[in-house]
């Protein structure tokens, strides 16, 4: 099977800093691939040196053209929708009109009035059907969390980059999100997750990638790379480690 | 406001009884009055579909208003009617913008706001040094008219408020369209809108290119009722700072905002300003600070910005 995406050699520059080196990997539809590391590995630059908000060198190939050097509103109309760590929501509109943001721009809705309903059908999915008609700015943080998931969700995208979109979430919220992210790959999207929470990350994922200092260190199933020796090394930490031992 | 249909049908049908009664029973004075009116709410209307709609501090309404007045003046001098002459203006004024703000709208904030700026400068140097095509700094003179001086007032007011109402109706057909939809987010995020697949270059420039189409009619239409122009009068800078102050004091972004904006400014100016000439700049700039500080959303604040959906 083709991979939906295909990055090859992707690297970063800001200046003097190499933010991402040589990175390669690829996804199929439906899969759902950890991203993880250190803080200032990079996750959040291969994101936008895929989506195309900051320049790379290398290849990027999407469903099964050259995306490389694409304007990102390109790049998004093509199925490949990402959502913000730090949220970024339009403040002064309603969450239904929020999403219907996404549904329209991206393509998947023709006209503002059928964005609207199927923003509708999305915030149903992520749980803020009751908030539809609230501001943007009245919203919880955890809330605009789900709002940015629906964004991406109204787009019909065929692969969703997810930065973070757990943070802050509680422990009742974060079981929730699993699921909705689940049911999401099951439908045949593609799903590469930026994460901090091994709970999240091992409880989800097929397969996991290791970031550090814009390097590849790891790639493969959660448990294997997990016990990694140069993972625990850079990123996971002796006593992380010795817990999850103990709790296998 | 609860029912927006029912306000905006109701204040449309009173501004069109008055503009009536002026018509009927005004004399020269009052249709002048009502001249300037209407071209203030043009004026702000336009610059509402960049400045307000869009974020975009545009300080370019002197510019492409005299770009309207020289084409329309330079057609009307050629022998052309005067109602095609303002169609050119208008189209000429819309070319122009479609290429500037292909350019400059790459721009944002204060940035886009000194480019802006910039282009006023620019075409007013070019039409003071293009003699052979403007007459210079001697300005153009334009063909008068066999007409009483009571007909002529009623005959421009009509014009300008035909293009008030005009730009109010672009402003409340792009405000409910897909394109006010897009430039309500450009506003609010524009990196966002792009990262949901949102072409902002060519949704700005689109409401550039409209905004200074109206910018260019009103230019050319003022040009006609004044008979003489000159690039210090119809590039002065002041016609691109008016616009916003009308516009923030009624609130950017809204259709009605530019509308009441206008008409209040145009109390002030009659009031306050004629009594005080001296300091009529220091009461501006007085203003311009005090509608940033402490009315960023204009008088009536959310009033007029109704919850869509």
């Amino acid at each position: 099977m083709s991979a939906l995406l295909e990055v090859k050699h992707l690297t970063v520059r800001f200046g003097g800093l190499c933010a991402l080196n040589d990175l390669s990997l690829r996804a199929q539809p439906g899969e759902i691939l950890g991203l993880i590391g250190p803080n200032g590995a990079g996750k959040t630059t291969f994101i936008n040196a895929v989506t195309g908000a900051v320049k790379a060198t290398g290849s990027v190939n999407f469903n099964g053209r050259s995306i490389s050097g694409l304007q990102s509103f390109k790049i998004a109309r093509l199925g490949l929708a990402r959502t913000y760590q730090i949220v970024q929501p339009f403040p002064e509109m309603s969450a239904l009109d929020n999403v219907a943001a996404g549904a329209l721009f991206s393509g998947a809705a023709p006209s503002l009035v059928k964005a609207r309903e199927q923003a509708e059908a999305a915030l149903e999915r992520v749980g803020l059907d009751r908030e539809a008609h609230r501001f943007a700015e009245e919203l919880t943080l955890a809330q605009r969390k789900r709002l940015e998931v629906a964004k991406g969700l109204a787009s019909n995208p065929r692969m969703l980059l997810l930065d973070e979109v757990n943070a802050g979430l509680n422990a009742a919220e974060i079981n929730e999100a699993l699921q909705l992210i689940r049911s999401i790959a099951t439908a045949g999207v593609a799903i590469l997750l930026v994460e901090h929470l091994m709970r999240v990350v091992s409880g989800l994922c097929h397969r996991v990638v290791v970031l550090h200092h814009g390097r590849m260190i790891a790639d493969g199933e959660p448990a294997r790379v997990l016990a990694d020796e140069a993972v625990i090394e850079a990123y996971l930490g002796r006593r992380y480690a010795e817990r999850m031992t103990v709790a296998v | 406001m609860r029912q927006p249909w029912a306000v905006g049908f109701a204040a449309g049908a009173a501004a069109l009884g008055a503009a009536l009664a002026l018509l009927y029973w005004g004399g020269t004075y009052e249709l002048r009055l009502g001249t300037i009116l209407a071209m203030y709410i043009a004026l702000a209307s336009g610059w509402n579909l960049i400045g307000g709609m869009a974020g975009y501090p545009s300080f370019a309404t002197a510019a492409f208003f005299g770009l309207g007045a020289y084409a329309g003046a330079l057609t009307q001098v050629k022998g052309v009617p005067m109602v095609f002459a303002w169609t050119f203006a208008a189209v000429v004024a819309g070319t122009v913008a479609l290429a500037i703000g292909w350019i400059v709208l790459r721009l944002r904030g204060h940035y886009f706001a000194i480019a802006s700026f910039a282009v006023v400068i620019v075409l007013r140097e070019i039409a003071t040094n293009w003699t052979d095509l403007t007459g210079g700094g001697m300005g153009v003179s334009l063909p008068m008219l066999q007409l009483s001086m009571l007909a002529q007032a009623r005959l421009f007011f009509s014009a300008q408020a035909v293009l008030a109402a005009l730009a109010v109706a672009i402003c409340l057909f792009v405000a409910y369209s897909k394109l006010g939809f897009a430039l309500g987010c450009i506003r609010q995020n524009e990196s966002a809108a792009g990262m949901l697949g949102l072409d902002a270059r060519r949704a700005k420039t689109a409401a550039f290119c409209i905004s200074s189409a109206i910018m260019g009619a009103a230019g050319a239409i003022y040009a006609s009722s004044i008979f003489y122009i000159d690039p210090s009068d119809v590039f002065d800078i002041l016609l691109s700072i008016k616009p916003i102050i009308m516009t923030m004091l009624g609130g950017g972004g809204t259709v009605a905002g530019p509308i009441l904006g206008a008409a209040l400014f145009m109390i002030l100016e009659q009031t306050v300003w004629a009594n005080f000439l001296s300091v009529h700049a220091a009461i501006l700039g007085a203003l311009v600070v005090v509608i940033a500080m402490f009315l960023p959303r204009g008088l009536f604040g959310r009033r007029l910005r109704p919850r869509l959906a």
